[in-house]
């Protein structure tokens, strides 16, 4: 089964088969990892823009990185460098880029639901690469690809997410996907950043909310930490040694997950407040995983919803592939 | 001579539902008799009511006409052509313009723009503060002396307890109607609508009901200590009308108003439209339902618009940056019709008693269909179906999450001072 994707602005109005078709084209991608030459000219002639009103490093880089894998060249805007400051509404600057035609719009921005209203204004495909407190839609995307990779399933599976839920667009991203594949969730947090108005945002999908760490590890197959933003820490101010003396995960902690268990992070890390570095860099850890994934996951994703979806079901870039590796030096 | 034949009038204030007509002689009315025997002179114009009911003209406690200063989005002539076409003969403007109306010269100003190019009566709102910043007080004498029917720091709350204690006090002896925007700016602080579910889930910043009823209950405190008369506006909560209910309780001069929008809609018809983003944001579910509750038992004085037009430029951004606020003169009516006669709720003699003396009692003023009264008149259709389109709307504005709403029942005909200021065909 195929499926098409006009955009990708949210995982929520997602079904089950839809994301497990955005998975499935990811993995051909994953392997292009791995090659010695990764460059593919699926999308050579396309342009992609990227679009970043919010500061980016990695998920920036990722995309840019999908987008010349692909063969396509991008066009950048960096909050910095826009006229954001010169007063120019957002509609504006979309409607400026788009005008130099690219193929596709990547857009972060601060303001949960800008990738959505973008999208309504223009015809060029829109990729929510993070709006606001709202979704990550890649990430959540990635992740599962990770979960899926190490566990051999992302079905039924206990999740834990720890951290600043309450402000966390990857949590949001997470459980619209996984909790789709009948996972449960356990959010815990410092009581203010994890509402109980989480356990009702997916109606369906288990959530709880708890406030005991040690309790919220118990039976977790899969740990996602979340960055502890220092920002939020100061609204209003949130003792530092608190969070660590009751929410950083260390090895002892750890040993009250499933032995088997998995710890995502989606970067930066703040080592030392969130997480240890022996569990960072520990067997158990899947973070640079998690960043070599993301690469392959948005090259799936710029390739369906530039390409559309293949009629044949037979994944063109495996093609292109051994027609790059004959003619390397392109 | 106007001749309003045959239209059922429906009275609060002499709780009269009965066969009508009035007869209008210039700015009033000089008879209201059984139908057939009014003395009009030959000539004398006639409007067949027939089919129709006849009010007091309604009078909207809580608008923002935007002029002075922000005449792209809203200016007196065409916010009040909005308001004749939503069958206001009346509007209160609140003192948010630029500049503020913190003195009598920008009352003035108000009110000779008002009678140059208003469709109705303005009636002003003065500030409480000094351009509303919360520090001194505002030329209140002067302004009511200018004209002024009450006043608020509308947009925000009186800045601190103390400077509300001083201006409640200071309005009970000039006689006038202290107007609160009830909000604790800590809680609101950077949320874009309510805290709930549907805010959580879409990633928006919410406050909480109590952002809202923690001032209510510090000022229906200072309403007891001063003895002043408080109205609450656009009341959204829960929690706020319980404040108000125990002050009634007690007999204190406290009345509150309740918005079409907050009776109609809720926050999980909150998406990142931002003709859903107003303050106080569109409340919870349970909310709703004391709302209508109170405008049943009378705990609710009124139905105030708090029209606020925001042009495109302005309302058409991110959810996160569109200001706060949705147009109301001409969709009010219907709204109430539809959400609290036709569901049952309430009685239409209830209904236009909160758009008639229900208002005018918190202004100290009279509204009643009595010779030598100003002949000020809404008659509406209780089933007419129509559409509203806000392409079509009088004001400059287009902020409207009802466009393309279907309705039974809206404004017919409005007369102002004895001129017919709006009629359909």
């Amino acid at each position: 089964m195929t499926h098409r994707f006009r955009d990708l602005l949210a995982l929520e109005p997602l079904t089950a088969d839809e994301l497990r078709f955005l998975l499935d084209q990811s993995k051909p991608f994953q392997e292009i990892q791995k090659h010695p030459l990764k460059k593919l000219a699926t999308l050579r002639g396309k342009t992609v823009a990227l679009a970043f009103f919010e500061n980016s490093t990695r998920t920036r880089i990722s995309f840019g990185t999908a987008a010349s894998r692909l063969g396509a060249d991008t066009m950048n805007l960096q909050a910095e460098a826009s006229s954001i400051k010169k007063g120019e509404t957002l509609l504006d600057t979309a409607f400026n880029l788009n005008a130099m035609k690219p193929d596709c719009l990547v857009m972060r921005h601060a303001a949960s639901g800008a990738a959505d209203y973008v999208a309504q204004h223009l015809d060029t495909p829109v990729v929510n690469a993070g709006d606001g407190t709202h979704e990550h839609p890649s990430q959540g995307l990635l992740d599962a690809l990770t979960i899926g990779d190490r566990l051999g399933t992302i079905e039924n599976l206990n999740v834990t997410i720890l951290g600043d839920i309450l402000h966390s667009r990857v949590a949001r991203s997470n459980i619209h996907l996984l909790g789709k594949f009948g996972c449960r969730f356990t959010l815990c947090g410092p009581s203010m950043w994890v509402p109980r108005e989480l356990e009702k945002i997916a109606p369906g999908v288990p959530i709880r909310c708890v406030y005991n760490m040690e309790e919220a590890l118990e039976n977790a197959h899969v740990i996602i930490m979340l960055r502890v933003q220092t920002e939020r820490l100061n609204d209003p101010p949130l003792s530092a040694n608190d969070y660590i003396l009751l929410y950083q995960l260390n090895a002892e902690r750890l040993k009250r997950a499933h032995r088997d268990a998995i710890v995502l992070h989606p970067g930066p890390i703040n080592r030392g407040i969130e997480i240890t570095p022996d569990v960072a860099d520990g067997p158990q850890s899947c973070v640079l995983e998690q960043v070599t994934n993301g690469v392959a996951v948005r090259m799936a994703i710029l390739y369906l919803v530039i390409s559309g979806a293949s009629e044949s079901g037979t994944h063109p870039a495996l093609e292109a592939k051994a027609k790059e590796s004959a003619n390397a030096s392109d | 001579m106007l001749v309003i034949k045959n239209g059922r009038m429906l009275d609060p204030a002499t709780n009269t539902d009965a066969p009508r007509d009035i007869l209008i002689d210039g700015e009033k009315i000089v008879e209201v008799a059984q139908p057939g025997s009014v003395r009009a002179a030959p000539g004398a114009e006639i409007f067949d009511a027939t089919g129709l009911i006849v009010a007091p003209g309604f009078i909207d406690l809580h608008a923002h006409l935007r002029e002075p200063g922000q005449e792209s989005s809203e200016t007196i002539e065409t916010g009040t052509r909005a308001a004749a076409r939503g069958g206001f003969t009346a509007v209160c403007c609140m003192p948010n313009t630029k500049p503020v109306n913190d003195n009598a010269s920008v009352t003035r100003f108000i009110l000779d723009r008002a009678k140059a190019t208003g469709r109705v009566r303005v009636w002003p709102i003065g500030a409480a503060s000094l351009e509303s910043k919360g520090e001194a007080i505002s030329e209140i004498a002067g302004m009511k002396e200018a004209g002024i029917v009450a006043v608020s720091d509308d947009g925000k709350p009186i800045a601190t307890a103390k400077l509300a204690q001083q201006v409640m006090d200071y309005c009970r002896s000039l006689g006038l109607t202290v107007i609160e925007h009830a909000e604790d700016v800590s809680l609101a602080a950077g949320a874009v609508m309510r805290e709930g579910v549907t805010s959580t889930r879409l990633g928006l910043r919410g406050m909480p009901a109590a952002a809202e009823a923690v001032c209510v209950a510090r000022d229906v405190q200072l309403a007891e200590l001063t003895g002043a008369h408080l109205h609450i506006a656009h009341l959204s909560a829960k929690a706020s009308l319980e404040q108000v209910r125990w002050a009634k309780s007690r007999k204190l001069r406290v009345s509150c108003e309740v918005t079409p929008h907050h009776f109609t809609l809720i926050d999980e018809d909150v998406t990142y439209d931002s003709r859903f983003k107003m303050n106080p944001p569109l409340a919870a579910r349970e909310d709703r339902k004391a709302l209508i509750e109170g405008l049943a038992d009378g705990t609710v004085d009124a139905i105030a618009t708090d029209h606020a037009p925001h042009e495109p430029a302005l309302k058409d951004v991110e959810f996160d940056r569109a200001p706060f606020g949705i147009l109301g003169f001409e969709t009010a009516l219907a709204l109430a019709l539809e959400q609290l006669v036709h569901a049952g709720r309430i009685s239409l003699m209830r209904m236009v008693e909160l758009f008639t003396t229900g208002p005018a009692r918190v202004l100290g003023v009279e509204r009643k269909i009595w010779p030598g009264q100003a002949a000020d008149l809404t008659i509406f259709s209780f089933d007419r179906p129509w559409t509203f389109h806000v392409g079509e709307s009088a004001s400059k504005s287009r902020n409207s999450p009802f466009d393309g709403r279907k309705f039974k029942g809206g404004a017919v005909e409005t007369i102002v001072a004895g001129r017919i200021v709006h009629r359909i065909q």
